[in-house]
């Protein structure tokens, strides 16, 4: 007869592992200062409110809107522009990081020699230390350097872009099959008739699915970079905040929500099309 | 047809990059053209002596703490929220209920994390509690749908077994139900950490804390010497956020 044992076997380790993460836990309750209560409080509630309230109807009057297209462009265009930067960068940066043109890996089965490791680390390092600054680090650097405005956010997004796309496509170019590139250097062909006959064609379906995602990405960012002055919907979004303006927070949140899904489907669009 | 369609979108695509440049009037020649290298150079050089003090780096350690506990809280407060969140979506509580979580999961994903902050400041005031909470909203809604989709994609077999012994639905759960969803959801919300660092980093811009407001105020304040060391610590910060995670993940996620 089986008998029904109430006891967890697992109850003491559970148990430590609980208490041990409380206590490591109990400082960085303090150091965040995090008490949701706060949002509750009555105060604070009312102002909420009074700021969410002013949410409905969305501002949509004629002159309001027409700032919005204007911003929703800028927008748009800031995210486009910069990538193209990016790929300028990228490119060849990723060409000279990959290790799939090393003349030396064709030669000895595909293993590189530390010479061949070491000539691409200062690329590779330059690629990391430009995507490792977030990018709206570098808009705020920018807008300090070359004023507010779009300038800031093109430049924002054209380093650090670079810095992520260069590091992908080096990989992509090294993921796929290396054999045809091989001969192809083995034969006697230059580097990049290499690369472009013999790496590209099965890579280019990866590259250009990568780069339309990093698009959509680009996007997004271009209305944060907004925050710090780089222009865009973001901007707008910062100014109405700082006025309490709800309504007209509303209708750019709500704009912003459309450019997402916009976004979204043109880059399924451009991908089922080009990759 | 095929090829000539795609013809056309490469050639509306690159009118479309020619426009963006043609809109945006950018004014690239005063940052490449005459004087303007000369001038970014001299900017960027201000960067190259990080002011290493004793006053200002302890100021610095104080911001990279707060930074680190308003990401790690934050996750945490969102592996909470999203779980609660995540139950009523992965459809356990009925359809009515399926939908109205999903949909306010969409909503708390929809909205970057900044704008959350913008929102949160305005209702918690400055500092690194408008900061957590604005992360922690944003992440439920990240966490949530992660965390339902893998709810219904676990195997309901264990969980049966206890309830057909005569367990009740929250024991079969726990020990059926979670035993094998436990490494999964570990894996999202510590890839969520290592996003929510690099966030945690740059929410101080809007007030919300820790090291972004650092940034934020020595720029402002044209310190760049003081700047490059809250930038330099970032940095720092996120690679070891990435290292710990790391080390975790390859102690708990069993690939």
């Amino acid at each position: 007869m089986l008998s029904t044992d109430q006891r967890d076997p697992a109850a003491l380790p559970r148990l430590l592992l609980t208490l041990l993460g409380l206590a490591l836990l109990w400082p960085g309750l303090h150091l965040s200062e995090l008490d949701p209560g706060v949002l509750l409080q009555a105060e604070n509630r009312q102002q909420m409110a009074g700021f969410v309230s002013a949410f409905w109807p969305p501002a949509h009057d004629a002159g309001f809107l027409d700032l919005l297209l204007t911003a929703t462009v800028q927008t748009l265009a800031v995210a486009t522009a910069g990538m193209s930067l990016a790929l300028l960068l990228a490119v060849p940066a990723s060409l000279l990081a990959s290790r799939a043109l090393s003349l030396r890996a064709a030669s000895s089965a595909g293993r590189l020699g530390p010479w061949s490791r070491a000539a691409r680390l200062p690329v590779r390092g330059v690629l990391i230390f430009l995507r490792s600054v977030p990018e709206i680090v570098w808009a705020l650097l920018f807008v300090r350097a070359v004023g507010l405005g779009p300038t800031a956010g093109v430049l924002a997004i054209a380093i650090t872009y670079s810095g992520m796309l260069g590091k992908v496509y080096a990989e992509i170019f090294e993921s796929v099959d290396q054999r045809p590139a091989h001969a192809l250097l083995q034969a006697g062909s230059s580097r990049l008739s290499a690369f472009l006959y013999g790496t590209l064609p099965e890579a280019a379906s990866e590259v250009v699915s990568y780069t339309v995602y990093r698009w959509e990405c680009a996007v997004r960012a271009s209305v944060v970079m907004g925050f710090v002055g780089a222009g865009g919907l973001g901007q707008q979004i910062d100014l109405s905040m700082r006025m309490f303006a709800g309504a007209e927070v509303a209708s750019m949140l709500l704009t912003f929500l459309l450019l997402v899904v916009l976004a979204d489907l043109l880059s399924r669009f451009l991908r089922g099309r080009l990759a | 047809m095929n090829r000539v369609i795609n013809g056309l979108v490469i050639v509306a695509v690159l009118a479309a990059v020619l426009a963006s440049f043609a809109y945006l009037e950018l004014d690239l020649a005063a940052v490449v053209g005459s004087g303007g290298p000369a001038q970014m150079g001299e900017y960027a050089a201000r960067f190259l002596h990080p002011d290493l003090s004793l006053a200002h780096l302890r100021a610095v350690g104080q911001g990279a703490l707060e930074t680190l506990a308003m990401s790690g809280m934050g996750t945490l407060l969102a592996m909470l929220l999203g779980m609660v969140l995540a139950l009523p979506a992965a459809g356990r509580f009925g359809w009515s209920l399926q939908g109205a979580s999903r949909l306010l999961l969409n909503a708390l994903r929809a909205i970057p994390e900044l704008v959350w902050a913008a929102l949160t400041v305005l209702a918690a005031g400055l500092g690194p509690n408008a900061g957590t909470l604005a992360l922690a909203l944003h992440t439920a809604g990240v966490l949530g749908r992660l965390f339902a989709e893998a709810l219904e994609n676990a195997p309901p077999e264990p969980a049966a077994a206890i309830r057909l012994q005569g367990g009740s639905q929250v024991v079969a759960f726990c020990f059926g139900t979670l035993p094998n969803l436990w490494p999964q959801l570990l894996a999202y919300s510590l890839y969520r950490w290592e996003n929510n660092i690099r966030m945690a980093s740059v929410l101080g811009f809007v007030g919300a804390g820790g090291l972004g407001q650092m940034l934020y105020a020595t720029l402002s304040l044209f310190q760049e010497a003081q700047a490059s060391t809250v930038i330099i610590a970032m940095l720092v910060l996120v690679l070891l956020v990435d290292a710990l995670s790391d080390v975790l993940r390859q102690r708990f996620v069993r690939a």
